[in-house]
Parts: structure tokens; sequence; C-alpha cells
């Protein structure tokens, strides 16, 4: 179903505050994974704010989905969505990265609410992903689980491994989304190590793919309603965003992988993205 | 007895090797619980959780070649609800998926038990890829993990079960092939963490684990026979968590202990008795024999028990050396910290 006006409108305003919310957490944990915190921005929110089923009251909830967010280390862009939903208190971001904060650079499952697996190791999240699924299925359970990854960590060989098991087992109540970003840590991930052609990848490895703007709402919400309810083979969204989206000086720019920000480089970056949206 | 009311005798497991007598429990067990799913990475057939597999093939999961997958999937099994056992070589649960087996399952405590095969030396023919001598070292090192060596196959079954009842991450290391039985009966009291004493004595400790446990037990008959030795045998089926007691009144009642397992000498079961015996800081007179830090040579398993020196006729060999050194003469017994 195509988004209401009012849908896109109210979640624009949501990535638009949580994009300023991440850039928040990155000054007050003293540096974080800003760029891939701001290209996965639009999955996350259509993800929390429209389709998960959950209840932030009841973390551990045992019908809820599940969620893997395989790229573990955009932990700054993920901690302020969870906050907003009341898993814990907003205030609690300003503690990010401090001695004994619940918050670290890597969302911990075994510390904050509201996050299933401890990620952060990349190429694990997937093979998890997989197995909670077919757990949900053996136990004729309708829950879903969603896993979200990074391109750069589809260097990884467990990825595929759990791709092809996906495909071997027909796991379709997960709901695989990829932020291509197109960067890494030592450059663009062509230069690094090339995974194009990344889609026909998939596909060999017996997925159905879907690519997508991965910040328009409504092709999100198309992929996402389509992977849904596809049941004859797993799904990948491949989403493509812009590192550091929303900030002019960080777009697309792998060197904002990993940065900090100081009090006036904080001003100019919300003053980007607020610049964005009006114009939008 | 087990909770589970599931007992096995010699006879119950007569021509079994190890690994098939896990196969057997681990389908007695899943009659009883629908909880139990299964997975392998190419290697049900050897590892013999096939026989689960066959009799349960909608909660197997055979990951192909992939263990580090396999072990991903089976965290996602457990944190949906399912009690995995995972079967594969001790050397790829141990090495190849290591960070897995620390990050997914150990970390957040999952109800994963690990039966790995072919440990040790046991698979001696294969060579250096397929022995596996660090196991023991890195599963004890990973937080949250119960780690056994079971010294044959009724004592195997008991660990399955044990590992079952237990809530949180077990690594079982087992055999390839047939070990001799050191136990007739499942019934002697089995319980992850207590040693389980063979036979008393008061003149020295041999603390055992996996193969060299059987060996240990005939050894020391031979030494009270001929030598004249009291000997203590302690089977340490579990090497986390140690049985500090067991040690600590070794320490006390005999003053000499020597270890043997199928394990390089570092970071095994040698490494966590010695651990035990210095914190307490009572003297001992501690030797512990296993493969020395460097990768084993190639042969039939009981050569290698011979060459390695957890054989019963290397063990006797110890043990008579450390009897006739003249350690106390030289030393304060005095132990006063």
């Amino acid at each position: 179903m195509p988004l209401s006006q009012q849908e896109l409108k109210q979640l624009n305003e949501k990535a638009c505050q949580i994009r300023k919310d991440t850039i928040d957490t990155v000054y007050w944990a003293g540096g974080g994974h800003v760029g891939g915190s701001l290209s996965f921005t639009e999955i996350m929110v259509i993800l929390y704010y429209k389709y998960l089923n959950i209840d932030p009251k009841n973390p551990q909830w045992p019908d809820r989905d599940r969620v893997v967010l395989s790229k573990g280390h955009a932990g700054v862009g993920y901690a302020p969505i969870l906050a907003d939903k009341g898993y814990f208190p907003k205030e609690l971001l300003k503690e990010y990265n401090h001695t004994g904060s619940i918050l670290g650079m890597h969302l911990d499952g075994n510390k904050v609410p509201g996050v299933d697996v401890s990620t952060g190791s990349l190429g694990h999240g997937l093979p998890i992903a997989v197995g909670l699924a077919l757990g949900a299925r053996l136990q004729n359970k309708s829950w879903l689980t969603y896993c979200i990854m990074g391109d750069g960590e589809c260097d990884e060989g467990s990825v595929w491994e759990a791709a092809m098991a996906a495909a071997h087992y027909k796991v379709t109540n997960l709901v695989t989304i990829v932020d291509r970003n197109r960067m890494m840590i030592d450059g663009p991930t062509e230069e690094v190590m090339r995974l194009e052609p990344f889609a026909d990848k998939w596909k060999a490895f017996g997925w159905i793919v879907k690519e997508v703007d991965g910040h328009d709402f409504n092709q999100l919400a198309d992929a996402i309603e389509y992977a849904q309810k596809e049941d004859k083979a797993p799904v990948v969204i491949i989403a493509h965003t812009i590192k550091g989206k929303c900030v002019d000086f960080m777009e697309d720019k792998y060197e904002w992988h990993y940065g900090g920000l100081d009090s006036e480089k904080v001003e100019l970056a919300k003053a980007c993205i607020d610049k964005h949206y009006c114009e939008m | 007895m087990a909770a589970d009311g599931l007992t096995y005798t010699i006879v119950d497991t007569a021509n079994m090797s190890t690994a098939e007598i896990y196969g057997k429990v681990l389908c007695d067990l899943a009659e009883k619980h629908n909880d139990i799913v299964g997975l392998s990475a190419d290697l049900a057939k050897s590892t013999k959780i096939g026989q689960f597999a066959a009799k349960f093939p909608d909660r197997f999961f055979n990951a192909g070649i992939a263990e580090q997958n396999m072990f991903g999937m089976a965290a996602g099994l457990a944190k949906s609800g399912l009690t995995p056992f995972v079967s594969t070589f001790a050397v790829f649960a141990s090495l190849r998926a290591a960070e897995q087996v620390r990050t997914d399952i150990c970390y957040p405590k999952l109800n994963v038990k690990i039966i790995a095969t072919h440990a040790g030396t046991s698979f001696g023919q294969a060579g250096t890829t397929h022995h596996c001598t660090e196991d023991l070292a890195v599963m004890r090192s990973f937080a949250n993990m119960v780690v056994i060596a079971p010294a044959d196959g009724i004592e195997t079954a008991n660990a399955v079960i044990a590992a079952y009842e237990y809530k949180g991450p077990v690594y079982i290391r087992i055999n390839r092939g047939f070990d001799p039985f050191l136990y007739e009966k499942s019934d002697y009291g089995f319980q992850i963490g207590k040693a389980v004493q063979l036979k008393d004595g008061t003149d020295i400790t041999i603390i055992a684990c996996g193969a060299a446990a059987y060996n240990a037990y005939h050894a020391a008959g031979i030494l009270e026979k001929e030598d004249g030795l009291s000997v203590r045998v302690l089977n340490m089926h579990t090497i986390k968590p140690i049985d500090e007691e067991a040690i600590l009144k070794a320490v006390m009642e005999t003053r000499r202990i020597v270890t043997f397992e199928d394990h390089n000498i570092y970071g095994g079961l040698g490494s966590a008795v010695a651990e035990v015996i210095v914190k307490s800081g009572k003297a001992c007179a501690f030797e512990s024999v296993g493969i020395p830090d460097e990768y084993a040579i190639i042969g039939l398993p009981e050569d290698l028990q011979n060459y390695y020196g957890f054989d019963q006729n290397k063990i006797i060999e110890k043990v008579r050396q450390i009897m006739g050194k003249d350690f106390e003469q030289t030393e304060d017994w005095e132990d006063e910290v």
C-alpha cells in the first residue's frame, strides 16, 4: 500500500529528528560511526515506526518481531530510535560510550532493552537471523525476523554461508535489508573489495532481490511489504543509500565512516539536516 | 539417575562407538523433549548426530560445510526458544567457528550444546588438520561455557543428558571410534563440575580426563599391586567449572599430583589443575602430561597415547618417576600462607 501523505510527512519528521539525535549522540559519545548511521535512517525509521510488531514496554514479549542489526557499528544511529520508542530514557544517550554505561559503540543485547542480538562483529547477523527465522517456523510462530546489514560486511564468507542456507531452507519469514552505501572504512566498497555485480550474487544464491532508493520511504515500503509476503524464496532488499546522508560535509565520504564532532560541527550538521528537510 | 530417567549400561551400548552412544542418547532425549534441534556441517554421519537427523528430519539442519553459519544459526534457534545440539569435529567447532561460539552463543549464555567429536589425537591418522589439541584451552577461556571431556561412552551418555538439563552453553569433546569402557553403568552419580574418584589413595593423585582416565585407572591398579603404591585416581570429566574441592583434597592428602590428557599441555586440564594448586598456596609436587607444545605426529590413536605419555604403561612410568624424586627432603612441607 502506498504511504499516505500524512504518513510520509510523519516518517520524514521522524527521520529528521533521529538524524539530529544521532548527531547529538555522536557528540556525547566522543565519536561514532556516523556515516553509516545516517545512511540507514529511513530503513530503521520505517521499520520502527511502521512495520515492527514490538512492545517497548515489554522488550522480551515472546511474540515480538526480532531485529538483528548486523551492521552493529551503527549504534549511534540505532540507540536514538530505541530511546525514542521508549525502551530506555533518552537521557541515557548522553552517557553513550561512558564508563559503565549500557550504551557502547556496538549495542549490546545483554544490556540494552530492545536489542535482540549483540552485533558488531560483521558477518554474524545473517546466520543468527536465519536461525531465528527457522526457530519461529519450527514453532509455528508468526513473528518475523528483520536483518539489517551493511554492504561492506558482505565481504565476509559467513554472509554467503547464511545466504545459501536461507535459500536452501526457504527461509521466507525473514526480511533482509542491505544498506548499500558503497563505503567502508578504508574506502569505496568497489575499491577495497569489489561487491558488484551485487544483486546478481544474491540472485545466484537463490534470493529474490529488490533494489530500492534507501532514502525513499515509498520504495522501502513497497519492498518491505513484498518481502513480508513472499513465500517462495528469501528476499533481500538492496537499499541504495548515501553514506552521511543529509550532512553535506559527510555525504558520500568514506572518511566519515567513523568520526567525532565538536560543538561547531554539531551545529553545522544539524543545520544541513534542517535545510534538507525544509527543502523537501 | 538422571532426572530424565535415562540410564545406560554396557549391555545397551555394546559394540557402539562413543559417538554412536551420543547419537542414541540424543534420540532418546529428543523423543521426550521437542525443543531439541540438531545441526551439523556435513558431518552428521561421522559425528552420529545423523541418527537424530534420520529420526527427526524436520528438527535437523545440515549447514553444509559452513561452520560459522552453523553456529550462528544455532544461536538464532536457541534465541527463538529451542535447544540446539551442534555436532562437528572438535577442530572446527573450537577453531573454525570460535568467534561465533564466543560472541553469539557464550556471551548471551544461549542454550546451545556443542558435541564435538574426533577430539584430541583420536583421529590420529588424519593428521594435524584434523587433530584438535587446543579445544579445551579455547573453550575454557570463553566465559559462561561449561567444558566436559567424558572418559567413555557411558560417561558421554551422562554428559549429554546433563548438558540438556543445564541451561546454558556446554562443550563436550568426545573421541573418534571406540573408547574402552571405564563404567559399566551410567548411574554412578555423574554431576557437571564434580570429579569422580575412581580409586582412593594417599601417595599420589592422578587426575585425568577423556581416554586418559581409563588408562590411569588401570595403571593405578598395577602400581598398587607391583609397587605397593596407594594411588588416587580422579576422573576430571568437567574441565570447567573445575572441581577445586577434589583438587585441594588431593593436595592435602597426597601432596603429589600428575595430570594426563589428550591435549596440548598449555591451557587444558593440566593448566586448570595447576591454577587451583598454585592459588591454594600449599606445597604439592606437580606434573602435567599431554601433547607437548607441538603438533601431534600421525598414527593410530593408541600409538599416540603411548607416544605422548598417557597410555597405561607411560602413566605407570611417569608415576614411578615422580615417586622416585626426593623433593620431600629438599622442600619444607610447611605451607602456611
